[in-house]
């Protein structure tokens, strides 16, 4: 996270949105990834001591935010794992990440509710105004 | 929503008539009540599953429907293979074939009541629940195969639970036409420590007893008595199905733009029954109700195991079980023929009338049940399927009370250990790995499980037949 990417969430009836900004896409990105770590459980109590390597691709930016969320929800199903910290890099159609997490320690983390999915539901990739890069979704918990 | 963009049919019944690229009416039921208080994006949902092709006759939502994706939840639409209708990984939804189990224990409620503690206690650590769970099963690729296969006949054969079990499941615990092959190596891989767990968010285990019975005649077919203790669990296909959601609404919306679909919403993500990733949706899906009907056979084994702990004399017999995240070949009269049609239900109930043969033969004169899940502090309802839902809504009625607050606004309003303590102190025991969660499944945070009920009886959707209350609440 740099001093220009920032999260929130964002309502829906019965999940919840993620919502990620920065200076760049892949910052906006990180920080949506962050965002839903946070629907999970606290973030800044997942240690980032784990390196899991992420690869994506998609026709279009937004099914790539989507996939690039998919991706999270996958590994953290497989591996058992929660993330903490995020790196992207995008060229063209094709996404590489590096992500770092550690396995859920349920008394540590308090997981509220597993994420199924990210859906394409308030799927938006854009740049504001002033240049703001801005990536979202809801997921389906 | 304001009513006035509505034509009203009769009291329950709210039309939309087509317009734009509508091809069939968008039909809602519900109270004026529950009308006001849906969000604004039901109304655009419901009217867009009325452009998809294919459609017939209308797209419906029921008394609980709320903003959901691409289909609202609680949609009902059916389509048509022969005028290029569609089959929609997002009408089926992320949580394939999600659906409620009820079971009798041969119990009363007195006899519950003093050991509920030891008894909640017993199933939470029986039943693995919340995120990070796993069972003790753990699938080799035969197995895989052979559970997507087999379904909940699977879990019987391998010794989780009973052949009566069976016939008491929708589609006798195995649903037909099911291709472990179009599952991905992801898909399988998600579930394979998954089977018999309960999962996270809105899904529990509940024991219940029956405070009020509504209509005599149907109850006593179904073997169903004031102060009778029941178990309810609702759970569905777990990462398997949830894998299948994602990977296909990908491929139909890519496809979609591919075979000229346009598509209102991305999430309406659909493509051509008669096609190859049509079919191969179909394939998949159909597994994915078999890994959701094999988890519940799974979690009544670990159920029943509880209860022979703390209460051998308990029977735990199967009233029904019934999902409500799918899409079925099913023949329906349309126009006064009759048509095999595909039907979506999402969030939305299969409500059989009285006669029907997909209905067991022991209760096939009351109906086919429709259970209905509430919250963890108020109740939840038995129904009874209508002749009449056949003409309304394709044989479909509501599936729980449908969210009223966000998430968000619920943790932001309760803590977890309030609304534990409170309902500890109405005596409903609830047990759960994470007090986050239960803040965001607080009571408070639906809507009104009654309101919602009355509506679908009223609607002709389905009968009111008995009232279920909690006494203790395993939570996801």
């Amino acid at each position: 996270m740099t001093a220009d990417s920032r999260w929130e969430h964002f309502h829906h009836g019965a999940d919840i949105g993620v919502r990620g900004f920065g200076a760049t896409k892949e910052e906006a990105f990180t920080a949506a990834a962050l965002a839903m770590t946070a629907v999970i459980t606290d973030p800044s109590h997942v240690a980032a001591s784990t390196e899991v390597a992420i690869a994506c691709e998609a026709p279009d930016d937004e099914l790539l935010f989507a996939d690039w969320l998919n991706a999270l929800v996958y590994e953290m199903a497989t591996r058992r794992m929660l993330f903490s910290r995020f790196k992207v890099i995008i060229e063209g159609r094709r996404l590489r990440g590096t992500v770092w997490g550690e396995p859920v320690d349920v008394i540590k983390h308090q997981p509220t509710v597993e994420v199924k999915g990210a859906t394409y539901t308030e799927l938006h990739v854009d740049q504001t105004e002033n240049g703001e890069w801005r990536a979202q979704c809801v997921v389906d918990v | 929503m304001d009513t006035g963009q509505f034509q009203r049919i009769d009291e329950f019944t709210w039309e939309i008539p087509p317009r734009g690229a509508m091809r069939v009416p968008a039909i809602i039921y519900a109270s004026e009540e529950l009308i006001r208080d849906m969000d604004q994006k039901v109304y655009e949902q419901v009217t867009n599953v009325a452009t998809l092709p294919g459609i017939v006759k209308a797209s419906y939502a029921m008394p609980d429907a709320h903003w959901g994706y691409g289909f609202p939840i609680g949609g009902v639409a059916a389509f048509d293979p022969k005028a290029g209708g569609v089959v929609s990984a997002g009408g089926v939804g992320f949580d394939i074939s999600c659906g409620v189990r009820a079971l009798h224990t041969g119990l009363t409620r007195d006899d519950i009541e003093k050991v509920k503690t030891d008894l909640a206690n017993q199933l939470a650590r029986d039943i693995p629940a919340g995120l990070g769970s796993r069972g003790d099963i753990h699938l080799t690729d035969k197995e895989m195969q052979a559970m997507l296969s087999g379904g909940a006949r699977w879990a019987v054969d391998r010794g989780y639970g009973e052949a009566a079990d069976l016939e008491r499941t929708e589609e006798q615990g195995c649903m037909q036409g099911a291709l472990p092959e179009k599952v991905s190596a992801h898909a399988k891989k998600r579930q394979r420590n998954e089977m018999g767990t309960l999962g996270s968010g809105n899904h529990y285990l509940e024991v219940q007893h029956v405070a009020k019975v509504f209509d005599a005649d149907i109850a006593a077919i179904y073997g169903i008595k004031e102060g009778d203790a029941m178990v309810s669990i609702h759970c569905g296909s777990r990462g398997l199905g949830h894998q299948i959601g994602t990977e296909f609404l990908k491929s139909m919306v890519v496809a979609a733009g591919k075979s000229g679909i346009e598509l209102p919403d991305r999430e309406l993500a659909c493509a051509p029954i008669e096609s190859d990733i049509g079919a191969d949706y179909l394939g998949a899906m159909r597994a994915g109700i078999n890994c959701a009907l094999a988890n519940r056979q799974i979690i009544t084994h670990l159920t029943r195991g509880a209860f022979a702990r703390i209460l051998p004399q308990a029977t735990l017999n199967m009233l029904y079980d019934v999902s409500h995240n799918t899409c079925k070949v099913e023949t329906h009269k349309v126009n006064g023929g009759s048509m095999r049609l595909f039907v979506h239900r999402k969030g939305a109930t299969r409500a059989f009338g009285p006669g029907h043969p997909d209905v067991p033969a022991p209760i096939r004169a009351g109906g086919q049940p429709v259970l209905i899940g509430g919250t963890m502090g108020t109740a939840s309802y038995i129904l009874a399927g209508t002749e009449e839902s056949e003409a309304r809504s394709f044989g479909s009625a509501c599936h729980g009370a449908g969210r009223a607050m966000s998430r968000r606004a619920a943790t932001k309003r309760w803590r977890g250990r309030e609304v534990i303590d409170e309902l500890g102190a109405r005596g409903i025991v609830i047990r759960s790995p994470s007090a986050r969660g239960v803040a965001e499944e607080a009571p408070g945070a639906y809507k009104d499980v009654t309101a919602v009920v009355d509506a679908a009886d009223h609607a002709g959707l389905a009968r009111k037949v008995a009232r279920l209350e909690p006494i203790a609440c395993i939570k996801g």
